[in-house]
């Protein structure tokens, strides 16, 4: 039989913090055969960059393995020298990191880069430069040579991370190590890295560890998965049967957390796992996930759980696994029907367009968008990163002007580009939460200053009537009153987040711009705020326009939804109506580039080329150099018209409607290539 | 503990609400603990006890011509031994620490709140107004402090209140580069745009808002402009244009006596050399102190 291309046993990581050994990893172990795709997942925080590390043997200064074992095709890593360790770095343990920019020597050219990979192997300067143009050809880089002359800056994300799996592929590993690869790629651009990843992997036969928070990601791409939770697996098996058939209540309420197969919140609030998760190096006794479990008994908290095998291969960390689809939900009571407004809109934009000046090049980052938000609805907004949604977002707030011609109304009446101008009532009705509430909230300042400050700005609140305002706020976000005077950085990610919603919602605002407002943050905790953002909504009868990049969460929330390409407003309507065929050609590609956990499978729409840039965006419509459905010259010569095309549901493009619907229900034929490259 | 210093934690938990004060304990504790700090405030330390009771601790006047000892070697009678008129050169170090400690606290500590103004406005406001006061910035950095201070020093005459002017003033370009680059950072912050979405106004953004979070810099580059400062201090009364000349000062007793060191004479000018470096020595070793805690 032939070993294992890596195995872990009872492995114990920990991090000397301050003088005390925190536990990391507490006793982990898997096994990953030759050739075969592992997944593990769990929320940040819970060890699955330090089973990389430990596995490269590139812990930081600080962390040490305390106990287990490491076997690399049978051979001990832990017992091996220095140079053993450099030697098999070299040939037969590969990693790829989330960050490709930063995985990257920004100074060193592309070529340069991935040649050293096989100078380091032992050959000649130019063959290993002829070798690392062979191996930007395998990860589908159509033209190496030009990539080769390149520094890394001046690649898009996609290929930079392609750059660096050509690298670690260059030395045809037996393990390659996938920490996050896609977690900062836009959903077209993660589809093709993962294509990639999933042909490479069927040419060189690795073994694959595969580190990711996206479930739908390690289902699409691995055979076996496992559930990491506070530095244990607790649930381990093949991938489509723990998904669908989950063991242990941690992995049923990850999944019961994620907005998916058209799930609304008008129907279904989300799933959340409450408490969080035990600290670095806490004691503990008894089951991990004990204090945040449904079904938790007095066993559990006493006992730790074996390691139960539960057939086919599968084991779980739960005294009752049988139960554990029964773990009780803990989302709050349905939400009232939200009331739609009687039809004017709040907040309009006409012919609304913002160019930058850069580099002596305009920069057309909007172009025209018309929009009207009614009152009380969830707009959605999504595009890819480059497609202008911030930009909408900050000529709404009056952070950037738009250019001459544009017209901004609030409740019919002119709105100030600057928000300077803008008069105190018009200030107060939008609002904004931002993506990240780490940069978003001043960290010199308590909650209780922060949240104040807009209250005495928005509504001019003083003394008393201030701190009584501010505990009301912080009550209805559910944020502990106690934790006031606390600065954010000693709050989690999610209670940030609340801090900044509950700042936001100081003025009482008409309209709150919420930019990825979940997308720094785990799942469990998205699902919360997002369950939070629902009820507030349907509360306080306030307008969304909700940002994101991820499609199940813009599905989950919104009402209607937009969505952007280039600046140009591509489709809008309701978010059943997008959602379901007939699409614009883009919103169709943009769904099919989703991976999904349900097996709904839509048959992969593949865009062609990058992004073209918005300094020349192409003529007619500007989404014809990668149009799946491209019709002919026209697509090239005129720019359509966004039409109303059914009731409510409107789109920008050539191709009339009943056409697209017959056209929608088989894949889309390949583009010829040539078409992509004029 | 605090959750604040821990990289690997990405789940807080919630924290007692003393958590702030813990933490800035926990710098304290950090800094004391470091020998480099420690040894910085003992030498730092004893020369301000010295600007501060010279006088009483001083053995002798430092004034007092004991006209029959000059140039003594050191004795048990002047234990740093005597100047060219006799005087004893202990009791003139101890004494003269006070005017260099006066004068250089003052004009480090205007140059640095002019220049974190200044910063704090090109930084926040960008654009013209940053390029105007830039350029104008680089330009004072161009002209050479000591002879920028000798010129202005002959023309507005010696004082104390002109040396601070003075040397404050040269300072500020150099404090206002670095709070800029530390502001640039800080206002693409989106608590920044936050305060704007709420119509604050830009002095309560840069001064409430943005000032707290680049105190770190301001306070590592404080420390280490002091030291510069004592340098100047001492180098412009070295070149005779100190305060007052009948304020003992360690500059001006180096230039009243290194003629001597041909002929043996080394102590009146050693021991105030002496001091001026200890006490650069000791500022710049709490500075790189302060520094290494702001990085962590």
């Amino acid at each position: 039989m032939n070993e294992p291309a890596i195995q872990l046993e009872d492995l114990e990581v920990v991090y000397r913090v301050r003088g005390v050994d925190r536990n990391v990893l507490r006793g982990v172990s898997l096994t990953i055969g030759e050739g075969e795709s592992y997944g593990l997942v769990g929320e940040s925080g819970c060890g699955k960059t330090t089973a990389a590390f430990a596995i490269m043997r590139a812990l930081p200064r600080n962390g040490r393995v305390i106990s287990g074992s490491i076997r690399v095709n049978g051979e001990d890593l832990l017992g091996m020298g220095q140079a053993g360790v450099r030697k098999l770095r070299a040939t037969t343990l590969s990693m790829v990191y989330q960050n490709p920019a930063a995985a990257l020597n920004p100074t060193i050219r592309v070529g340069a880069q991935v040649g050293e990979v096989f100078e380091l192997m032992g050959f000649e300067k130019k063959d290993a430069l002829e070798r690392a143009r062979l191996i930007l050809a395998k990860v589908q880089i159509s033209d190496p040579a030009r990539v080769m002359r390149r520094y890394p800056h001046q690649l898009s994300g996609g290929m930079q991370q392609r750059v660096v799996i050509a690298m670690a592929l260059a030395k045809d590993p037996t393990l390659l190590i996938l920490d996050e690869p896609t977690t900062g790629l836009d959903a077209t651009v993660e589809a093709e890295v993962l294509d990639l990843i999933a042909a490479l992997r069927q040419e060189f036969g690795t073994s694959v560890l595969f580190i990711s928070h996206n479930l739908a990601v390690i289902a699409k791409m691995c055979e076996q998965v496992g559930v990491l939770y506070a530095g244990r697996v607790v649930e381990e098996g093949p991938a489509d049967q723990v998904f669908r058939d989950p063991r242990h209540p941690y992995t049923v309420g990850l999944l019961r957390c994620i907005p998916r197969g058209g799930v609304r919140k008008d129907e279904t609030p989300l799933d959340t796992i409450p408490g969080f998760l035990p600290r670095m190096g806490a004691e503990i006794e008894g089951c991990v996930f004990a204090p945040r479990c449904g079904l938790v008994q007095e066993i559990c908290r006493q006992e730790e759980p074996r390691l139960y095998p539960i057939g086919n291969g599968r084991t779980s960390r739960c005294h009752f696994h049988e139960q554990a689809h029964l773990v009780p939900r803990t989302s709050p009571a349905q939400l009232v029907a939200p009331r739609h407004g009687n039809g004017t809109a709040i907040l309009t934009l006409e012919h609304a367009g913002k160019t930058y000046r850069q580099e002596g090049q305009d920069v057309h980052a909007l172009s025209d968008i018309t929009l009207a938000i009614r009152p009380g609805e969830i707009l959605g907004l999504v595009g890819e990163s480059g497609s202008g949604k911030t930009t909408l977002a900050r000529v709404l707030l009056g952070l950037t002007s738009p250019d001459a011609g544009s017209l901004l109304e609030l409740e019919g009446t002119p709105l100030a580009p600057r928000v300077q101008r803008r008069s105190d009532e018009q200030v107060r009705a939008v609002q904004v939460v931002f993506q990240n509430p780490d940069s978003a909230l001043n960290r010199r300042f308590s909650v209780r200053r922060i949240i104040g400050r807009a209250l005495f700005k928005l509504r001019g609140l003083r003394g008393r009537q201030r701190d009584e305002r501010a505990r009301d706020l912080a009550s209805s976000v559910r944020f502990d009153e106690s934790l006031l005077a606390v600065r954010p950085s000693q709050l989690s990610g999610g209670l940030k987040q609340r801090v900044a919603i509950a700042r936001a919602f100081a003025g009482d605002p008409k309209v709150v711009l919420c930019d990825e407002p979940t997308s720094a943050l785990d799942v469990s905790v998205q699902a919360a705020i997002l369950n939070l953002l629902a009820e507030l909504q349907s509360e306080q009868g306030v307008t969304y326009l909700f940002i994101s990049h991820d499609l199940g969460v813009v599905r989950y929330i919104s009402d209607r939804i937009a969505v952007l390409y280039l600046g140009r407003l591509m489709e809008l309507g309701d978010a059943e109506t997008v959602f379901n065929p007939p699409h614009h050609p883009y919103t169709e590609a943009l769904l099919s580039a989703v991976p999904t956990l349900g097996g709904e499978e839509r048959p992969r729409i593949r865009l062609e080329g990058e992004v073209p840039s918005a300094a020349e965006p192409p003529s007619g419509c500007v989404f014809h150099t990668r149009c799946p459905r491209y019709l002919g010259p026209i697509c090239e010569e005129e720019e359509p018209p966004l039409q109303e095309a059914e009731p409510g549901h409107f789109k920008r493009c050539h191709i009339p409607i009943d056409e697209l619907r017959t056209l929608q229900a088989t894949p889309p034929p390949t583009r010829i290539q040539s078409k992509t490259t004029s | 503990m605090t959750i604040v210093e821990d990289p690997t934690t990405a789940v807080a938990i919630p924290a007692r609400p003393d958590q702030a004060r813990v933490a800035r304990r926990e710098r304290l504790r950090l800094l004391l603990r470091s020998p480099t700090f420690v040894i910085g405030c003992v030498l730092f330390g004893a020369w301000v006890v010295c600007a501060l009771f010279g006088p009483v601790i001083a053995p002798q006047d430092p004034q007092f011509p004991d006209v029959l000892n000059k140039l003594a070697p050191p004795s048990s009678e002047h234990l740093f031994g005597s100047d060219r008129l006799g005087r004893d050169v202990l009791s003139r170090v101890i004494v003269g620490a006070r005017s260099v400690l006066i004068i250089a606290p003052l004009a480090t500590l205007l140059g640095t709140v002019v220049g974190t103004a200044v910063g704090l406005v090109c930084g926040y406001y960008g654009g013209l107004v940053d390029e105007v006061i830039m350029r104008l910035v680089d330009a004072i950095l161009a002209i050479p402090v000591i002879i920028t201070a000798l010129l202005a020093v002959v023309a507005l005459g010696p004082s104390r209140r002109t040396l601070i002017v003075v040397i404050g003033f040269l300072f500020t370009p150099i404090i206002a580069k670095t709070v800029r680059a530390a502001v640039l950072g800080e206002a693409q912050l989106e608590y920044v745009q936050a305060a704007r979405l709420r119509n604050e106004r830009s002095p309560y953004v840069m001064f409430a808002e943005i000032l707290p979070n680049v105190m770190g810099p301001v306070i590592v580059e404080f420390t280490v402009r002091l030291g510069y400062a004592i340098f100047a201090v001492a180098t412009l009364s070295f070149l005779g244009f100190g305060a007052d000349p009948s304020i003992p000062d360690w500059g001006h007793d180096i230039s009243e006596n290194y003629q001597f060191i041909n002929g043996g004479v080394w102590w009146a000018v050693l021991f105030p050399s002496l001091a001026i470096a200890t006490l650069i020595v000791g500022i710049n070793l709490i500075a790189d102190a302060i520094a290494q805690t702001f990085d962590r």
